[in-house]
């Protein structure tokens, strides 16, 4: 029982980070309409944004916690206007290029920098140690990094719901013809949600500088899963990207540990996911059948 | 290119003959093209960067310029260049960077070629252009196994020489209980093999295994696993590599392992991953180590000229590039030409003894350079009191039982 809640609680840790950058997509998404493919990259820019300001100004986690996501949503915001703004009223196609482009880009210039071997980045010594569950304990690090997840992502999910920005926002991503329609500017708070999305990606990266390696292809890797789960949670679903996101954690995790015999299928297992739901609800388990324009 | 040689060889010889008088033909007209050039093809840009890369080629640099001083006026020729090029860890493009060295850049000899993959492509090439190579940072025991060939040479370690290594000698310090985690590629696969197969071979016990995601960023479920299997692991032994191994041992210390009675051995690392990670983050890590800079005075002074040329200490990697240049130059210059067959005679069984090479030999079975291998366990932070001196040698492994015995399969 202690091994499975252990397990659990790993799922969700993994999952946390899973959901934080779904999350982020998805607003992108249901916006500006844009699969911002270099999300990866500005998750690996959060992470290295870290490791530099500690060995570079000496500012501690903490901090960067603070100061990563604000500088990122700041860079996020000016590629939007710069770089994926005068693309957006041709094909799909050219703003999903672009920030493969951009991911290239952005992967090259730390490696030229840094080069591809990892960082070093300690945990926070606040957090070196376990906390005691009772029936199982676990690193302080992961409890917190969980909490945090959580708690932005609640946050997230009232600043949608309760605020007025919220609900200009939820109301454009889902019905964008007939919020402007209704005579709202729908196009002032594409900057700046395209801007939060980033600084969502940021947070992750930040997260995961003291418990992942720190190297210029972090995201590329992660970030093909975090697709898979936002396919599942259903693209542009603000609520189904945080689902699928813990969801996936969780079956990796028990995948993982209970099906160890057979490697292949617990490593394969979010890409059947998808494809089944693809199969089955096209619009992803939470998403919406687009309304025709 | 060599039927040109060849010619010029013949025609050298003629005149020395004929001459009798004369001045002996100087010896460089024995050499294609008159001079020496050396090829270091390998990772310059990606995750093999740090641990062999540019800095080989400064090693290859140093090995000609002792070898200039040591022989003076008596050196075979004057006129040794290095070629250098990128392979990406691609095995094509690897194919097409060695071709292009023998045919068009005239190198006698490519060194070096990490990722087995492309070392084995660049066995084939050198096979078919009859020219020499020394792989050194590739791991594949194929090499000196079924893809081995007459002009190929495997310089510094393989797969099994680590695995046997770590496996067999920490079992038999007492830690029966292993749990093997390993990247689901080749070279995960091959080193699991091994490792198991040392591991019971010395009486210990393989508690459990499992296939890791490649790459992969998460590590814990196999970490939370560990502690609780029955019997509980002495020892975790991670096959990982590269980013791969610093998530692992990040995670290894979050999840207090060390604390809970399971050791940490690594089956591949480098001095660079070592310092990337911080020595602290690895305390008490055993592994395989097939050269130390501050083993004895002789490796440090080597490795304070290396610091002074590259600005870190080196590697294995880099102080078995450095011998392989010379060990080829010195056969050449033995050969008193470059012509590739005369070459490897000079080199088949011969014993060795240089900075990397302790009790050295280049078998002529199967072109193993065996040499003494070292097991090396990663210091306390506090112990630590110079940069980049991270580990102490608990054990030298002799040359003869640090490699395997020439494989069947191998036919030269």
């Amino acid at each position: 029982m202690s091994a499975f809640l252990q397990h659990t609680f790993d799922g969700l840790v993994s999952g946390a980070f899973l959901a934080l950058l779904a999350l982020g997509l998805s607003v992108i998404f249901g916006m500006l309409r844009v699969v911002n493919f270099a999300h990866g990259a500005f998750y690996m820019l959060g992470a290295v944004g870290t490791y530099l300001l500690l060995t570079e100004f000496g500012i501690p986690f903490w901090w960067a916690l603070l100061v990563v996501p604000l500088a990122l949503g700041a860079f996020g915001m000016a590629v939007e206007r710069t770089l994926v703004h005068p693309l957006a009223r041709l094909d799909p196609l050219y703003n999903f290029l672009l920030t493969f482009g951009l991911t290239l880009v952005l992967q090259d210039l730390v490696k030229l920098r840094y080069g591809t071997t990892s960082s070093p980045y300690g945990t926070p010594s606040a957090l070196t140690g376990t906390v005691d569950f009772g029936l199982f304990d676990f690193p302080a690090y992961r409890v917190f990094v969980l909490s945090f997840a959580v708690v932005a992502c609640v946050a997230v999910w009232w600043l949608l719901g309760h605020t007025r920005v919220g609900m200009l926002v939820r109301a454009a991503t889902e019905r964008p013809e007939l919020t402007r329609a209704l005579g709202i500017d729908v196009g002032r708070w594409v900057t700046p949600v395209f801007g939060f999305g980033i600084a969502l990606a940021g947070v992750a990266g930040v997260l995961a500088a003291p418990m992942r390696a720190v190297n210029p292809l972090m995201g590329a890797d992660l970030v093909i899963v975090v697709f898979a789960v936002v396919v599942i949670g259903g693209l542009g679903s603000i609520f189904g990207s945080v689902a699928a996101g813990f969801g996936i954690g969780l079956v990796q995790a028990w995948g993982e540990s209970y099906l160890d015999q057979w490697p292949i299928v617990a490593q394969t297992s979010v890409f059947v996911i998808m494809a089944a739901v693809l199969l089955w609800r096209p619009a992803g388990l939470f998403g919406r059948e687009e309304a025709p324009a | 290119m060599r039927k040109r040689a060849t010619i010029v060889c013949s025609v050298a010889l003629l005149l020395a003959g004929c001459g009798g008088g004369g001045p002996q033909g100087s010896s460089d007209s024995k050499l294609s093209g008159d001079r020496i050039v050396l090829g270091v093809l390998n990772d310059q840009s990606g995750v093999y960067l740090a641990l062999s890369g540019t800095n080989s080629v400064k090693a290859v640099q140093m090995a000609i310029a002792d070898f200039k001083a040591k022989h003076g006026g008596d050196a075979i020729t004057d006129d040794i260049t290095v070629e250098t090029a990128d392979h990406q860890n691609k095995p094509d493009i690897a194919n097409t960077k060695a071709a292009e060295m023998y045919d068009r850049l005239s190198v006698d000899a490519i060194l070096d070629v990490p990722t087995s993959s492309a070392a084995l492509k660049v066995a084939d090439v050198a096979k078919e252009k009859k020219k020499l190579y020394f792989n050194i940072s590739g791991a594949t025991t194929d090499l000196t196994g079924k893809s081995c060939n007459k002009y190929t040479f495997h310089y510094a370690y393989d797969t099994y020489m680590l695995a046997n290594g770590t496996g067999k000698t920490v079992t038999e310090q007492g830690a029966k209980n292993w749990y093997i985690v390993y990247p689901n590629y080749a070279f995960g696969q091959d080193m699991e093999k091994s490792f198991s197969a040392a591991v019971t071979g010395a009486g210990g016990t393989i508690v459990g295994k499992d296939a890791t995601p490649f790459p992969n960023d998460n590590f814990s479920t196999f970490l939370l696993k560990a502690p609780t299997l029955n019997p509980k692991p002495d020892v975790l032994g991670t096959m990982q590599a590269g980013g791969d191994l610093v998530n692992l041992v990040k995670q290894y210390n979050e999840f207090k392992l060390r604390e809970k009675g399971v050791d940490l051995s690594v089956g591949l690392m480098f001095l660079t991953d070592i310092h990337s990670l911080t020595p602290a983050a690895l305390a008490g890590t055993t592994y395989t180590d097939a050269w130390y800079w501050n083993f004895d005075a002789e490796n440090r002074a080597f490795a304070d000229r290396f610091l002074k040329e590259t600005g870190s200490r080196p590697t294995f990697a880099h102080a078995a590039n450095y011998s392989a240049a010379l060990q080829y130059l010195e056969a050449v210059q033995a050969a008193g030409t470059d012509d590739a067959d005369a070459v490897v005679k000079q080199l088949e069984g011969k014993d060795i003894n240089d900075v990397f090479l302790r009790n050295g030999k280049i078998r002529a079975e199967d072109h193993r350079v065996i040499h003494d291998a070292y097991l090396a366990q990663v210091k306390p932070a506090a112990e630590v009191t110079e940069d980049w001196d991270y580990v102490k040698i608990l054990k030298t492994i002799p040359a003869a039982e640090a490699f395997r015995t020439p494989s069947a399969d191998c036919k030269l």
